[in-house]
């Protein structure tokens, strides 16, 4: 423990054998039981048939408390090293299991997946390109990409329009917090939830969807808006995503617009701008690079976007975008090769963001 | 100068009324669909099918005042009935004089006839049995049209809402924990290969995570560990980490940098000082990522559909209303009541914690 001050305390060769013995016993018995321990752990978890409750709270101790263990006990072996190892070695269990991780589990997953759709439906033979090929003939993903596109154009431009709208009135309003919270809601509403409740205003019965019975009301004979009413159902599955993204954007933007000198406002209406020429002359420059981060976050929300998709219409009815195909197409189809190819395709449509990111970073100082 | 004082102030209130009224309108436009399925979800199933959960509101509905039964005549002439002569099938379609209605019910041969009249009303039965059902997976009897009883289980939730939970907190914690030593490591230590590493996390930050979900079902099919908790707490860790050591990273590197020379030179080892030092102070920055991850693991679909996939015993919430969604579409009111058990603890977490959350976003996108 005290590095050179040890030296003089023990002189007996015995005592300096048993010492290190010991030690060495130490450190290897405290990994093979932490071992031990943490395997009996998931054991219990994946064969037991206690309670639920008790599963749960095992697998909550067991989960939180292996991972601070494995750091612990990692982090002691490590000091236990002469100074000059525990220098060199220490960063790496500090940074390396989030690095192991990473590598695992979006970084090699790129290249195996690209890997894969070289092959055919099952993953034995070699057909090169040909899935891409497929993938950019093919009528359904054709479909598919246009819907992406629309999705993309129309909802995270609707999100934007409109979060920007609420920061602005909210930010002139006295309910300004009540009216931001009610907004922003949706943002902890799974997108399955969304489903559900969108299922209440969209449904072809005029007694549950309450579309149905505005367009009944006025007139009209019941629609199924999701499903018959191609293309322009996919607009109504839009109109769900930009009712959740709404409050992202909103609070970005409030935030931003809180960032403009008082002053600057002030001084331009004195100087006689209307309402209108200090939103589009002054607030909309100043905020730009917000909306610029926002736009690219949704952008790529929208353009990844599945859950929405999958329940309200399963990608039936010309609803297809790029997710739902390559679900369709890898886990219902199986047809491994093709379903990989759009994934990669999913990739390169994010490469031009990850790019723009990787630029950014490099200008920073810190590096 | 005093009538233009007026007529600024005048224009002030003006200005007032119409921000407050345009924000009320948006604000009412993004809460009425969750209002109507917090309505429905207290809504008897009979009265879900039948009734818009619109109607809790006053309108004016036909009431039946008065049943009758109708004169002894041929059915396919006129019948005269209070004072109005109309045919079969008329009376049938509903036929309108004044303020009343006349409705034949039933068939041709029997039936009776309703006298109706418009009236104002509000539908307000609510019931608890909607959420019964589906906590406890009540067994109810269904009387089919032959006759017979069937006896049919509810839809029970709370074992999925428990492993929402078991699935939730570890998939929270464990990448922040990871991230945490990471951001520690990258803004704190040298080594080599720290930017390359850096590099990584950046560029990592926008890939979709359709592209992992094939080689790590493979690698999990290999291992034996798909339907696992431990499975899908390390996928969402995997997916959650670029964010969450951008995050932090971002955060630590802006603490002051003579704390840590100090507690270096009083002897702390990096470990002590990670634990003891740096973790607390960079509890805002935790907690808001926290929130996030919660909020995106919680409300998981796709992740959840894959490596749980169809192992019954570890589906989560949101599986289980998709399928309730696909295999009951017609089953309203146990889907509204279990959709809204799913939200009630992101809903919980999100209300009590906004504050942070918002930090974290801000931190997240406008620094970048």
């Amino acid at each position: 423990m005290q590095g050179s001050e040890v030296k003089p305390r023990s002189t007996s060769p015995l005592d300096w054998l048993t010492g290190t013995v010991g030690q060495i016993i130490i450190s290897l018995f405290v990994p093979i039981l932490t071992f031990i321990v943490l395997w009996q752990g998931f054991i219990f978890l994946r064969d037991s048939n206690a309670p639920k409750i008790i599963i749960v709270l095992v697998a909550i101790i067991w989960g939180v408390g292996g991972v601070a263990v494995l750091y612990t006990v990692s982090n002691w072996l490590i000091e236990k090293l002469p100074p000059f190892w525990v220098r060199s070695l220490q960063p790496f269990v500090f940074v390396g299991p989030a690095v192991a991780i990473l590598a695992w589990y979006l970084l090699f997953p790129s290249a195996r997946t690209f890997w894969i759709s070289m092959y055919g439906s099952n993953s034995t033979d070699f057909v090169g390109l040909q899935n891409y090929a497929a993938v950019f003939t093919d009528r359904t993903m054709f479909t598919a990409f246009r819907n992406n596109v629309l999705w993309i154009l129309f909802g995270a431009t609707f999100s934007v329009i409109f979060g920007l709208l609420v920061a602005v009135l909210a930010d002139r309003s006295k309910f300004e917090n009540a009216a931001k919270s009610l907004v922003f809601m949706p943002m902890a509403i799974s997108m399955v939830g969304a489903g559900v409740i969108w299922n209440f205003i969209y449904e072809a019965d005029p007694n549950i969807g309450l579309l149905n019975a505005i367009w009944t009301t006025l007139g009209g004979t019941p629609q199924a808006w999701t499903s018959l009413l191609q293309p322009w159902n996919n607009f109504f599955l839009i109109v769900i995503v930009i009712w959740l993204q709404t409050g992202f954007a909103m609070v970005l933007f409030s935030a931003a617009i809180k960032g403009i000198p008082g002053e600057i406002l002030e001084a331009s209406r004195v100087d006689g701008a209307t309402e209108l020429q200090v939103f589009f002359r002054i607030m909309i420059p100043y905020i730009m690079p917000t909306i610029i981060t926002v736009s690219t976050t949704v952008i790529i929300f929208t353009l990844k976007i599945f859950d929405i998709v999958w329940v309200m219409t399963g990608g039936q009815f010309g609803t297809q975008v790029i997710a739902t195909q390559f679900y369709r197409e890898y886990f219902t189809n199986r047809n491994f090769g093709y379903g990989s190819a759009i994934a990669i395709v999913l990739l390169l449509a994010v490469v031009p963001v990850m790019i723009y990111n990787l630029k950014q970073f490099g200008e920073r100082e810190a590096f | 100068m005093s009538s233009n004082v007026g007529s600024a102030k005048k224009d002030k209130l003006v200005g007032d009324l119409i921000v407050n009224v345009a924000l009320g309108l948006l604000v009412l436009l993004w809460t009425i669909p969750t209002i109507g399925l917090l309505v429905s979800s207290f809504r008897d199933q009979f009265d879900i099918a039948t009734t818009g959960w619109w109607s809790i509101f006053p309108h004016r509905e036909w009431v039946t005042t008065e049943t009758i039964d109708p004169p002894e005549v041929e059915r396919d002439q006129p019948i005269e009935v209070k004072g109005v002569s109309a045919t079969f099938d008329e009376l049938r379609d509903g036929v309108q004089s004044g303020n009343t209605r006349l409705v034949w019910i039933g068939n041709r041969r029997l039936g009776t006839i309703q006298v109706q009249e418009q009236e104002w009303t509000m539908n307000l039965d609510f019931t608890l049995e909607n959420y019964q059902n589906v906590l406890t997976g009540k067994r109810y009897e269904v009387t089919q049209p032959d006759g017979s009883v069937k006896v049919e289980q509810g839809t029970d939730m709370s074992n999925a809402f428990l492993n929402s939970i078991a699935v939730s907190i570890p998939a929270t914690v464990i990448p922040i924990l990871i991230a945490a030593f990471a951001a520690y490591g990258f803004a704190w230590m040298r080594f080599p290969g720290r930017r390359m590493f850096f590099i990584m996390v950046v560029a990592l930050l926008v890939v979709p995570l359709q592209i992992a979900l094939v080689p790590i079902l493979r690698d999990y099919v290999r291992l034996d560990l798909n339907g696992t908790f431990l499975a899908v707490w390390l996928a969402h860790a995997g997916f959650g980490l670029p964010l969450a050591v951008y995050l932090l990273y971002n955060y630590m590197s802006t603490l002051p940098r003579d704390i840590l020379e100090s507690a270096f030179i009083d002897g702390a080892s990096h470990f002590t000082i990670f634990t003891r030092l740096i973790l607390p102070l960079s509890m805002p920055a935790l907690a808001s990522f926290a929130i996030f991850q919660f909020l995106w693991v919680w409300n998981d679909y796709l992740v959840a559909l894959i490596f749980i996939g169809a192992t019954a015993d570890t589906q989560v919430l949101t599986m289980r209303i998709a399928e309730l969604v696909g295999s009951r579409g017609n089953d309203w009111h146990l889907l509204t009541a279990g959709a809204f058990i799913s939200m009630v603890l992101p809903l919980v977490v999100f209300f009590s914690l906004q504050r942070f959350f918002v930090r974290g976003m801000l931190a997240g996108s406008v620094k970048g």
